[in-house]
């Protein structure tokens, strides 16, 4: 069995990003299951004295990570860019950099908004971090725009192509050889 | 100048039922999505003179401009596009308005947005005169007009991740009007 380590960006009680992270669980093959990480808003900001004895939900979010097969994030989109509090938290996941957790580890990205671009801007700074810490990320965004529309009541998105999209996106998370045919880029 | 208006078409002005018309926009997004929005706050009217020649001339009040998202409204009405703090109103008056015997309607005139002025072209259908139920002599118009935002100092983009930019330059006026003659 295969765990995907699932990461909404926001901390929202009902958050498009949450609701697309269990979308995506359900397209999982059966041999493998999706663990949300619930606890990134305990994490305290990033301090370098500390990162040898980071806080207890920074090493639960470690752990999460070192015990899962690959790390699928949805994020949200904060004037442009990654939620500050998801940064901060991949900040300590990548240090100290020997015990990064993220070193080789498949990783894929999301994202939804309410506005027209789904956070695609976020979505590739996103990818950008998770590949200077070191993970092997999948070169595919998944833009959700208008969100409160584009959203079934389970998570999966309403357009067909995009859950196609999705589809290919955790096919490729979980297996780097596969989807080399399908789309790279989806409209909101 | 003007072409005769059709020859069923009384003179007189004719304005606008907002309940059954309509005003907005069409832009590409993300390349090839297409996004919709509308005003709610308009008037206009076709004035018909005693010549037959027709004219069409409407406002756009830009704070009344509908959107889904909160956000959106808020960026839209912002210096990167509409402005609405310095200018409130969209403007429209026609210079010629051709129609042909089977109903199309060819517009020019001069569209006034964020203080800038230049002529467009909008092209539709003219279908009527008809008498509703209560009595109106009413008409229907159909217009759709493609303008570059950027003339009009709507000049907010950025490149996506993967090629292309957020917004096309392209906008399509789209209209839909009821018009009913006065004292009909």
């Amino acid at each position: 069995m295969s765990t995907v380590l699932g990461i909404s960006g926001s901390l929202r009680r009902d958050s498009h990003n949450t609701l697309l992270l269990r979308g995506a669980g359900t397209l999982l093959p059966r041999d493998a299951e999706l663990v949300v990480f619930d606890r990134l808003g305990e994490i305290p900001p990033f301090n370098e004295d500390d990162e040898h004895q980071p806080p207890e939900p920074v090493l639960a979010l470690k752990d999460a990570i070192a015990g899962a097969d690959a790390v699928l994030i949805s994020t949200p989109e904060y004037n442009h860019s990654i939620p500050g509090a998801l940064k901060n938290a991949l900040d300590w996941v990548s240090r100290p950099h020997a015990e990064n957790p993220l070193q080789g580890k498949r990783a894929a990205v999301v994202g939804a908004s309410t506005g027209l671009f789904g956070a695609v801007w976020a979505q590739a700074e996103l990818r950008k971090v998770l590949g200077a810490i070191g993970a092997e990320v999948v070169d595919r965004e998944l833009p959700i725009g208008q969100a409160d529309e584009a959203l079934g009541e389970e998570g999966l998105p309403l357009d067909r192509d995009a859950v196609d999209a999705l589809s290919a996106t955790l096919d490729e998370l979980l297996d780097p050889s596969a989807g080399a045919d399908a789309p790279t880029q989806l409209a909101a | 100048m003007s072409v005769a208006a059709p020859q069923t078409i009384n003179t007189g002005t004719w304005t606008i039922d907002k309940v059954h018309s309509h005003v907005g926009f069409a832009v590409k997004h993300m390349v090839v999505a297409t996004f919709r929005g509308s005003f709610e706050d308009y008037d206009g009217a076709l004035t018909v003179a005693e010549d037959g020649t027709p004219e069409l001339q409407g406002r756009v009040a830009v704070d009344s401009i509908k959107v889904k998202d909160e956000n959106l409204a808020g960026h839209l009405s912002s210096p990167d596009f509409f402005d609405t703090a310095n200018h409130g109103e969209i403007t429209f008056r026609s210079t010629s308005v051709d129609v042909a015997e089977d109903g199309r309607l060819e517009v020019e005139g001069d569209l006034t947005l964020k203080g800038h002025t230049h002529q467009v072209t909008a092209r539709g259908s003219i279908t009527g005169p008809h008498q509703d139920i209560a009595g109106n002599d009413k008409v229907g118009v159909e217009l759709e007009a493609v303008i570059d935002r950027r003339e009009y100092g709507l000049e907010w983009n950025a490149p996506l991740p993967k090629g292309g930019f957020a917004l096309d330059n392209d906008v399509k006026l789209e209209v839909s009007l009821e018009l009913v003659r006065e004292d009909s």
